[in-house]
């Protein structure tokens, strides 16, 4: 990452513009010409600085759901079952973590009821349970990371 | 924190506008006009709909998702409390208000195998800094803290965000 990338990750985490030529707004606020901002938005995207770039969307307000899960693997399972869950399109992330706990996704579906479906065929094609832990309550999202 | 808002009902073309923009907006000069040509729609439509988007919450923001990792953030810690419910909600605002707290929920648990109900995700360039930022946080949990653990990721599997399949399939 150069100052330009770093620059352009604090000031367009958020606030991208909606309009005719947003690259052109957002640019002339970074003092930077549209194909410059066009051209290291598309580097970092290819290099995976950036995971992606648009609009992030909260799936509950459009009928969606989400909801973590928490799997127990055996270690030398691990990297067949990761393979198995992380072959469904419902399936937005997936972590290794250093607990007993070891697999730790997140279901991101169109209806509520996928999410259910989703975690019964993991778990048919896994032979593992999977622990559904939904939300009862969202304090805050949404930390802006420094570069 | 998430105020409450109006219901917000999508339509079809609300649908199909995230269907085309989930893997990210089209990197060229008008990229509104490139979904909306992609939808056969009028790219005002397409731009309308999503500053509606926004202002009902279905959109949180529209910009760059940084992988953390690559910033440097190389230690990242999910932390889980074990607190009695009633406190869940003061607790996690105060917790979610904390600069270093991505994330804060409170989540269902598993009584007998996952006691803990409380999540706050924390980043940090080391894993010193992310215990300091346990013990901040136990400090503010006080004797409600009936337990808690850190789970650092260890391994990123999969992380593409939401791939919703078009319901017209």
């Amino acid at each position: 990452m150069d100052d330009l990338d770093r620059a352009i990750v604090n000031a367009l985490q958020g606030g991208f513009p909606v309009t005719e030529r947003p690259y052109r707004d957002a640019a002339v606020q970074l003092g930077i010409g549209e194909d410059e901002l066009i051209e290291h938005l598309r580097r970092m995207l290819a290099s995976q600085v950036l995971t992606r770039f648009g609009p992030l969307w909260q799936i509950e307000r459009i009928g969606g759901a989400y909801a973590l899960a928490a799997m127990k693997v055996p270690a030398a399972q691990l990297d067949e079952v990761a393979g198995k869950i992380n072959a469904l399109a419902e399936v937005a992330h997936n972590y290794e973590r250093d607990h007993e706990f070891n697999l730790w996704f997140v279901l991101a579906t169109a209806s509520p009821d996928a999410i259910n479906t989703a975690a019964a065929r993991i778990e048919r094609e896994t032979g593992h349970r999977v622990y559904l832990m939904p939300k009862v309550e969202e304090y805050f999202v949404g930390l802006e990371f420094s570069a | 924190m998430n105020a409450p808002r109006e219901p917000f009902f999508p339509d079809s073309l609300d649908l199909r506008i995230v269907a085309a923009t989930q893997a990210g907006l089209p990197l060229t000069p008008r990229p509104y006009h490139a979904v909306a040509e992609c939808l056969g729609v009028a790219a005002e439509e397409v731009m309308a709909r999503l500053r509606r988007m926004l202002a009902a919450g279905a959109i949180r923001r529209i910009g760059a998702v940084p992988n953390h990792y690559a910033l440097g953030y190389r230690a990242n810690g999910m932390s889980v409390w074990d607190v009695p419910d009633e406190r869940a909600g003061e607790l996690g605002r105060r917790i979610g208000a904390l600069p270093f707290v991505s994330h804060c929920y409170q989540r269902v648990r598993h009584p007998g195998v996952w006691p803990y109900n409380l999540f706050a995700m924390l980043h940090g360039k080391t894993r010193d800094e992310v215990e300091a930022k346990v013990r901040e946080i136990a400090a503010i949990v006080g004797d409600a803290d009936r337990g808690h653990a850190l789970l650092y990721s260890t391994r990123i599997l999969k992380k593409t965000g939401l791939r919703l399949k078009d319901r017209d399939e």
